[in-house]
Formats: structure tokens, sequence, C-alpha cells
């Protein structure tokens, strides 16, 4: 069954409310070079909800909105997604309360669920309560013909981690504040590195792979930990396969990027928008130079900027279809003639347009 | 009214000569003076103070990036009017932040004009671009 965007979107029935989800659909079609086992389907995708608990039993309204939402409006996807994929940060602070609440959220969900750890939802007690409600940090899953691999990559240094803060609440909070100086650089780190190797020891490198990790497994700006240390050590593990896909949170922006055999795609948040690197005066970053950035976020909608996307994996390359609130619709495709994610009407400069222009 | 004014005036010009004479130490001192400011600026827009709800402004703004203070005044499209940059700050401290508008001359708002400002340094004044 070959699904494009608009035959998706006039089956959903719900079209007119999808067109605001900011649910990431994610479709997976094999096409011609489809092979036994291997055949389309479609994931939706939620990521950074940041619930966040204000005393009691009161949470800040606008966050719970948009993961309420999400989860609504992707129990409407028709065809109905194979699973969800929550891509962390479900909490703000990492309490029980928060988890407790984004858990309650997620459960109405009628899909299956799989999570992957967010540094919010980690830092408070190392995951502990999270893998009570979600399960494994790190885990890998065979579905129809895809080998799916979650990493726990918000992992940091063991002297951040255990010796520099006087309690848990210390350094779930160091770490909660984005361009905190006192914050540290996330990592996969050599234990996980070694399980990833031996999971994909048997697998053929011709099979594709979709990688789901919180932080961008490439390295953009150190400053807001857009950025995974040990980047470089898990693309050579991924380098061998032919095929290879990267989803990641945690930015709460477009972005995309291509290095070797590795695509990189970002998901948006249900939480709030954030500023590409390169509009901090200071930084002197970049974001990758093939993005063509998110539209500006109305700030008086509180919902814009957020968004959601679905992704097919088109003889295993990905093209992301991004639904944007309030904005027109973006395609990011994978280009075979120059090897690279292109966004299909706005990637030359020429064709971008001045919502894009963040300065 | 018009013996005052000429008084103001002719001190203004006596002191003038003296006005003009500062020295390396002073600048030291009126920098470290804005530091400080822009420092406590800093502390509010990481904290929950300003709001009821837990939320700060740093949660959406890092490094108060995305604020474009250099743009101010500036037509405030959904405002339909030019608005300056303190109604931004207050119109977010009232909605996200779910709290109560600052006084612009409160020294919470100069200290949040103040670290905004000094992270935008080098950028040049651009009043009225959208």
């Amino acid at each position: 069954m070959k699904i494009d965007r608009r035959g998706f979107l006039k089956r959903s029935g719900a079209a007119a409310a999808a067109s605001v989800l900011p649910v990431s659909l994610v479709k997976l079609a094999f096409g011609q070079e489809q092979s036994a086992g291997q055949q389309d389907f479609t994931f939706a995708y939620i990521s950074d909800s940041h619930i966040q608990q204000i005393r009691g039993a009161q949470f800040v309204r606008n966050w719970d909105q948009g993961l309420k939402r999400a989860v609504a409006e992707a129990n409407l996807l028709e065809p109905a997604p194979d699973f969800v994929v929550f891509g962390g940060d479900l909490a703000q602070m990492g309490t029980k309360a928060e988890l407790d609440h984004g858990a309650e959220f997620l459960s109405a969900l009628r899909y299956p669920l799989h999570c992957v750890m967010g540094e919010h939802d980690y830092y408070l007690d190392l995951g502990e309560y999270w893998s009570e409600l979600f399960g494994d940090q790190w885990y890998s899953f065979d579905h129809k013909g895809v080998h799916f691999v979650v990493l726990n990559s918000v992992l940091t240094y063991d002297e951040w981690t255990f010796e520099r803060w006087e309690s848990p609440e210390r350094r779930m909070q160091e770490m909660a504040g984005l361009d905190n100086p006192n914050g540290s650089p996330f990592m996969v780190g050599e234990r996980q590195r070694e399980w990833l190797r031996n999971d994909l020891a048997n697998v053929p490198r011709t099979t594709p792979i979709v990688v789901l990790s919180h932080s961008p497994l490439q390295k953009i700006y150190k400053g807001w930990n857009f950025w995974t240390e040990d980047a470089e050590e898990v693309q050579a593990i991924l380098a061998p396969f032919e095929k290879v896909t990267v989803l990641y949170g945690h930015v709460h922006q477009i972005q995309y990027n291509q290095i070797g055999s590795i695509a990189f795609h970002s998901v948006m948040a249900t939480a709030w928008p954030w500023p590409y690197p390169s509009t901090y005066a200071q930084s002197g970053a970049y974001v990758p130079v093939m993005t063509v950035p998110m539209n500006r976020a109305d700030p008086f909608n509180e919902r814009d900027a957020t968004g959601w996307q679905f992704i097919d994996v088109h003889t295993g390359r990905a093209a992301v279809h991004y639904t944007l609130y309030d904005n027109k619709n973006r395609t990011v495709a994978y280009n075979a003639a120059t090897g690279r994610p292109e966004d299909l009407e706005y990637q030359h400069p020429a064709r971008r347009i001045p919502p894009q222009a963040h300065y | 009214m018009r013996r005052l004014l000429l008084a103001i005036v002719g001190a203004a010009a006596f002191t003038a000569a003296q006005a003009d004479e500062f020295t390396e130490a002073d600048l030291e001192r009126w920098a470290a003076h804005f530091e400080s400011v822009a420092q406590e600026g800093r502390r509010l827009w990481t904290s929950a103070e300003l709001g009821t709800n837990g939320v700060a402004c740093g949660q959406c703004h890092p490094n108060a990036a995305n604020t474009h203070p250099e743009t101010y005044p500036k037509f405030q499209k959904q405002l339909g009017r030019v608005a300056q940059m303190w109604e931004m700050v207050n119109w977010c401290i009232r909605n996200p932040l779910e709290g109560t508008d600052l006084d612009p001359g409160d020294p919470r708002m100069t200290a949040l004009l103040a670290y905004m400002a000094k992270e935008r340094r080098g950028v040049p004044i651009e009043a009225g671009k959208h």
C-alpha cells in the first residue's frame, strides 16, 4: 500500500483537525525495493511535552494542552499508526507527579507505545521511576523489515552525575536549564555503544535502521546541548549500514542533515518552540547548513511552532512531512540526486519566505 | 519658574567641565553597576518568581534569544500598534507565566531589559524591524 501525504489526509476524516496536530506521524514505505517481511506502515511521533507541576494537582495548562491534544488527535489517525513513539522530556523536573500525569495522558493512546528517555525525565532519580512506567532505557525491536534502535543519549560524565551536586533535586534543576553553563554535555556512553555494536552485529547492512534518540547524535551547539558528546563514535557504528535515519527530539524545531549514509531529522515539541542557535548573538553557532528553518513562532498563538510530521522511508530513505500551525505545510525528502534531505518547496535560497528568516 | 530654569541651566554650565572628567575607575564602576543589574536580570529570567505557575522566561528564550530587543519599538502585529519591549515582557509575564504586569520603571523590569540587551550586544539597532 502506497500512501502519499495527500491521500493520507483525505483518508483521515479528520483532515482539518489533523492539519494542526502536534503529532509526528511516521510512514515507512519500501516501494520497489520491498522484500520479504517488509511492508509499508506508519507510526506517530510525539515529543517534548515538559509536563510541569505547579503544586498538588495543578500543572501548567499550556504544556498539558499540547500533550493532551497530540494524544487525542493521534487517536483519530486513519489509517491507524502501528505504534507511537514518545521522544523524551515527558516531564519538566522528572518528578513522579509529572511522569504520572504525563503517563495518564499517554495512557489514552489506542496504540502500542515506545518511549525515549529525555534529560528532564532522567536527572532526578536517574530514570528509575520512568523505567518503572515505560521500561528499558535502551532497546531495539524489529517491525515490518525495519530495525528500530532506542538509545538513552542524555547520559553525561559520571563526575557530574554522581559527585557534583548535593541533592538529586539540585542535579535535575541544573540540567533542566537549557542554557545553564553548569550543565553537562549529553552522551550515549561506552556501555551503550558496546550494546549497540552487539545489537547491530547480525543485522544485514541493507536493512533500514531507524535510531530514536532524545539528543541529536550530531554536534550542533554545545551551549544548549543540541549536541551529543560521543556523536562521532555512534555515527561510526551506524555508518556501515546503507540506510540509516536518526529521529531526535530535544531541539523543539525543524532541523535536518545528512552525514554519510545517516539522515538526521528532528521532531517538533508539543510544549513550546526553541530559537535556532544561530540567533543567539553571542553563540557563533550554526544550524546544519541544509536546514530551511521553521517559520518564526507567533507567541500570541500558544500552540504555534509546534506541529506534527509524518515520515516515509521510501526505499529506506526518509521523507518528512511537517504540518505546522497557521503555516504552510512542509516536506523534507531525501533527494537521491544530491544524496541529502531537501525541502521540496523552500530548499533553494530564492524560494524562502520572510518568516523563515531567523535572527 | 523662568528664574528656576535659568538657575538650572546655570548650574549645568558650571558643572559641565567636571562632568566630562571621568576616569577609568569610573568606567569600571559604572560597567560593574550595569553588570550586576544584568546579572539580576539573568537570575529573574531563569527563576519562577515573576509568574505563578513555575514557568520562567528562559524556558522558551535560552540566553534571551528570540526576543529581538534591537527591533523595538516596532509594530507588533498581534497588538495592531507600535509597542515597546517592556510591553512584550509584560505580555509574557501575564500569559505563559500567568503572572502580574511589572511597572515599566520597576527595577526588576530594568534588570530584565538589561539582561536581554546584554545577550544581544553587538547587534545593530533596527527599530521597527519585524
